[in-house]
Formats: C-alpha cells, structure tokens, sequence
C-alpha cells in the first residue's frame, strides 16, 4: 500500500514536471515576438528591445523556463507584460472564484446522479426509471452555457427570484453570493449531473447482477439495504473515475459559464489574457488549470485505494 | 417429527415457458436430500424459488411451506422473505469467488447476517463469527481479511461460516463444491455435513455428482426437464433405479465398469421449454413407446417413486 502511494506520488510529480515543460514550450512556439505585441506595431525597435530586456525574454529559452518554473515553485507568477502588474494576486483572486463555482457544481451535479442513477438502475424496467432515463438524456445534450442561458431567461427575467449576473465575495456578503452562485453552479452541475447519473446507471446495474449482491439477500438483507450497504461501495470504483474526468470537464466549463454570468474567475481571466494578447498571463493560468487537472487525478488514484482493498496489495 | 420444509406442486415459468413444472419436495428435520440431475434440469431453480430470490421475470407458482414459519413462501413479499432468508433457510451457492463483497472485511460479512436478524449483540457476533471461522478450520485472523487474499475453498468455507450463522432449519447448498479443487471438495463436504449434523440442520443438496451425493446424502430425488423423475433413499436408487432416465445416469457414471467405452446417455438435454409433453425423457429413452406420449404418473409413495411408464427392473417381476 505504502508503495502504491509512493508509486502514484511519483506519478504525479513527474506529470507534474512534464507539463510545465509543455505549457512553457508550446507558448515559446507561438510566431510573434511577446514584447512587440505588447508595445503594438508602431513601437521603435530599441523600445522592444528594452523591454525584452526588462522581462528577460532576451536570455535562451532554458533560462526562461527554469526562472519561470522556479516562481512557480515560489509561487511567483512573473509579471505581465501588457498591465505590467504581478500576476499571482490575480489568478489567485480568480481561482478562488472559480473553485467556489466548480465545487459547488460538482456538488450538485453528485446530488442529482447518485440517487437518480440509483433509481433508474433499480427500476431500468419500469416507467420511472425510463422516463428517468430519458430526462437525462435531454440533460446530456445540452450545452452547459445554454442551460445557463435558460436557467436566467426563466429564474431571473421571468421570476426574478435569483439576479442574472454578478459575483459577491462570501466574505464581504454571504446572502448575496449565495444568490449569485445557484443559477451558474446549476447551469454547470445540472449538466454535469445528467452525464454522471448515466454512468452511475450503469455501475449500479453492474452490481446488481454481482453475485455477492444475491448473497446478501440470502443473509436477510432486502433487497436496497443490499444495494446500499454492498453495492455502493464497488459501483463508486467505476463512478470515481468518471468523477475525476469531470471535475476537469467542470473547469473548462467553467470558463464559458463565468463569460455567461459575467462572473471574474479564472475563465474570464484567460479569455482577458487571450484578447490582450499578454502571453505570460495565459500562459500562468494554463499551468494552474492543468495542476488543478492533475490534482483531481491524483486524488482519484488515492480514492482507488481507499475504496478496493484488491488494489491495496497489488504492488 | 415435524417436516422442516414442504413443497408442492411447484412450478417456474418464465412468460410462458415452463422451466420447473409439478415439483413435489419434502425435507424433514435434520434430514440430508440430495437433488440430482444434469445442468437445465431445474435443481438450482427450484432452490432458488424456495428462498424467494429467482431473477426478476422468472415466477413462481405452487406451495412452499416451512416449518415455524405461519406463511406460504411462493409470492411472499419481500419483508417477510427478508426474515426468513438468513435465519431459517440458508444458502451456499456455487461460485465461491464472486459470492463475497470484495470491499467487505470477512467479520463484517459474517457478523453482519446476525446483526440484521438480531440474533446476537455486536460482542457476542463478533465471538460467534471467530467460533464460526474455527468450525470451518480457517484461522480467526481471517476475521480481518478481505474476500481477494483467500483462496476459492477458503471463501467457500467462509459462505458456509455465514450460512451457518443463525443455526438455519434448512440449508440449502446449490454445487458448493464443483467450482473448487478436487483436493479441497472432500474437506469442503466434510464440513458442510458436519455444519449441519451438529446443528440438526436439514440439508437440501444439489448437485450433477452421484459420488458426492452418495457421501453426502440419505435420501435423494432425481430431475430431469423441470420435473422429479424419481425419489427414494440414496441406496435404494443407487443400487435398483426404477426411472429410465436414473438408470442411464448411472450407467454414465458407472467408475468400475470393465467396458472400455464411456457410456453415455444419447442425445443432449434438450434447451428450456424443449422438453417434449408427456414424459420429458421419452426423446432420448431406449424404452419409449406410444404410452410415453401421456405424462406417466407417480407411482410409489411421496418419499420414494418414481414416474415412468415403463419402468427399470419389472421385467423379471
């Protein structure tokens, strides 16, 4: 077991690692000097060079990449090139912003699957569960910024009971963020919810037809206290997995749902980053998005373990 | 001596086809009944329409009675099912390595079938299930072992440990040793019997094995298309078959049969709901006549009989 965590810590890191050399490369590849899109076309050609100088993009691209990485490791994001203003405060800011948004999503997105996949798995022959089935399959095909678009139309246009856009800080207004969180974490979670509750569906069906499930109703058990206390444990395996994929889906779903509800995370941010052409800034919020994708698998890994004793002994 | 377990007329369908059809079963106390027949004859159906747990579109009809039990067990629903099953019947079934939660520490499993009929305190489960895991000659740590880290006889030992849990009236083993190695069968068997002599448990065991039931078994019915083709005590039937069909079987198992050629019975077992009318082994019978068209009816007493028109051992009578 100790083993397997070192293994996967490993694994991790490395990931880690490999990454970072991929996000920096790929933005080192792109045609186009960071320095003259910054300055615009009209700048004179000491003016770029003085601010290659100033931002180092003068010294040889290892150079770059290892005092790119070591702020990272110091949490230093560099400075931007376009606002001149230090870029960790803000994409910390930011993704504090988006954390809330995607946490509450997923959150959401659990409440709904995990009981309606249940259900549609039990009752996969019956009308609930059919029609069940069939409402998720609505759920699945609908783009997350459209159910955003409707979940305004209807509950802040048409009902005004919840506002239309906006971010408050819960520090600053609990009530308010409160408000101002539901309609875009349930544009993001409900949609999730509906691809989740499909793969819950089928996991519980899995375990339904396990033989240790009929062992457990010859004990006395009936036949939901079975699925409950046996099943869901072994149908959480195949769930994890999908969970993991989706908390990555989330956040770049995120990114769409924030422009919709004009929300300042870390998506709008990119997008900002993107139309100003300030390279380092897109750069930095790619790394912290891939980190955060990589977190979630190493969890999902150590979730494995926690939940299948199977894997604990395996080397 | 009250019968434990009584059963008439049962019968299994699914939507129209009849897999089980008029199946007459006593067991009484303490008593050892082996169900023989080969696979598709019904054996594990009927076992499992007398626990209540036939997959979802596959019913049931006819009576199951057990003994201190006031309600009829064919149809009933799952509350009272769920008291019943764990307690007073219990089952072993025949695929030792998915029988078991593999998330599940082995005490819990164990202790758990006590916990939900209340029959013990947690202490007291706790102890009963090290007690238990003795009686099947497993060593107590395996109380905190997980399903994976045990062999498949060792989990078969374990799903005996749990069925024997709450002292069942009845239990009931579908081919518990078939899926094991043939050295761990014997100890396997060994065990089941003494799990339930000491218990005077009654023991319903199905099984394709004539040696196994041999061993196992004082009395023993025969099936053949859903339906009991023969009954009696294990000598009597082993050693003077009546029906055409035990004769065959025993014939194919005959180990000290000096011919060289492996006798078998012609033809195959016929798919669910294939079986011809009247009697349902007349296709493959040497003996079949005309008559076999019209279902041949029981002739000998509820415990031993057999129903064929044309039976074994008359011709010299």
């Amino acid at each position: 077991m100790i083993l397997r965590l070192i293994e996967r810590t490993g694994v991790f890191l490395v990931s880690l690692v490999v990454s970072s050399v991929l996000v920096f490369a790929f933005m080192a590849v792109l045609p186009g000097d960071p320095a003259r899109v910054a300055l615009g076309v009209n700048a004179s050609d000491e003016a770029v060079a003085e601010l290659r100088r100033q931002f180092g993009l003068d010294r040889s691209l290892p150079t770059q990449y290892f005092d790119w990485l070591g702020g990272l490791l110091r949490g230093d994001l560099g400075t931007s090139y376009v606002s001149k203003a230090a870029i960790g405060p803000q994409v910390f800011d930011r993704l504090q912003v988006t954390l809330w948004l995607v946490v509450a999503g997923m959150i959401i997105a659990l409440v709904v699957a995990a009981p309606a996949g249940t259900v549609m798995a039990a009752r996969h022959r019956k009308i609930s569960g059919l029609a069940l089935s069939a409402f998720s399959q609505v759920g699945v095909a609908v783009p997350a910024f459209l159910a955003g678009i409707l979940l305004i139309v209807v509950f802040a246009v048409r009902l005004g009971w919840l506002p239309a856009n906006g971010w408050t800080p819960p520090a600053q207004d609990p009530a308010m963020f409160l408000k101002q969180l539901i309609l875009p974490a349930l544009s993001l979670g409900l949609v999730q919810g509906a691809v989740l509750t499909r793969y819950v569906r089928s996991a519980v069906l899995e375990v339904l037809r396990e033989d240790y499930l009929r062992t457990a109703r010859a004990k006395g058990l009936r036949p939901f206290q079975a699925l409950w206390r046996h099943g869901l444990r072994n149908a959480a395996v195949p769930v994890v997995t999908v969970l993991g994929l989706q908390l990555a889906t989330l956040l770049i779903g995120a990114v769409v749902v924030e422009r919709v509800f004009v929300i300042p995370g870390l998506g709008s941010l990119l997008l900002d980053g993107v139309s100003n052409r300030d390279l380092l800034l897109v750069q930095d919020v790619v790394m912290v998005l891939v980190i955060a994708v990589l977190l979630v698998n190493f969890v999902v890994d150590l979730l494995y373990v926690a939940l299948d004793p199977r894997l604990r002994t395996a080397s | 001596m009250n019968d434990v377990l009584t059963v008439r007329g049962l019968s299994v369908t699914v939507r129209d086809t009849a897999l089980v059809s008029d199946v007459d079963l006593t067991v009484g106390a303490g008593e050892r009944v082996g169900l023989i027949g080969e696979s598709g004859s019904g054996k594990s159906l009927t076992a499992l329409s007398i626990l209540g747990l036939l997959p979802e579109d596959v019913r049931a009809g006819g009576s199951v009675r057990l003994d201190g039990v006031d309600h009829e067990l064919v149809g009933a629903d799952e509350r009272r099912m769920s008291r019943v099953r764990g307690r007073d019947i219990a089952m072993v079934f025949q695929e030792p390595m998915t029988a078991l939660n593999p998330t599940m520490r082995i005490g819990d499993q164990i202790t758990e079938s006590m916990l939900i009929h209340r029959s013990r305190t947690k202490a007291a489960a706790r102890t009963a299930a090290a007690d238990l895991l003795e009686l099947v000659q497993l060593p107590t740590g395996t109380l905190r072992a997980y399903p994976h880290q045990l062999s498949g006889g060792q989990r078969q030992r374990v799903v005996l440990a749990l069925a024997l849990a709450n002292d069942p009236a009845l239990l009931i083993c579908d081919e518990p040793t078939t899926a094991l190695d043939v050295t761990v069968q014997a100890l396997v068997l060994d065990l089941i019997v003494r799990g339930v002599v000491d218990r005077s448990s009654a023991l319903l065991f199905i099984t394709h094995d004539l040696a196994v039931v041999a061993t196992v078994c004082e009395r023993v019915l025969v099936m053949y298309g859903g339906r009991v083709v023969e009954a009696g005590p294990v000598n009597e039937v082993f050693t003077r078959p009546r029906h055409r069909y035990t004769e065959g079987l025993l014939a194919a198992s005959d180990l000290e049969s000096t011919s060289r050629r492996l006798t078998t019975i012609p033809g195959n077992v016929p798919p669910a709901g294939r079986f011809p009318s009247g009697c349902v082994f007349r296709t493959r019978c040497a003996h079949a006549t005309a008559l076999c068209e019209e279902t041949p009816a029981w002739t000998g007493s509820e415990t031993e009989g057999f129903a064929c028109h044309h039976p074994a051992g008359v011709a010299d009578a």
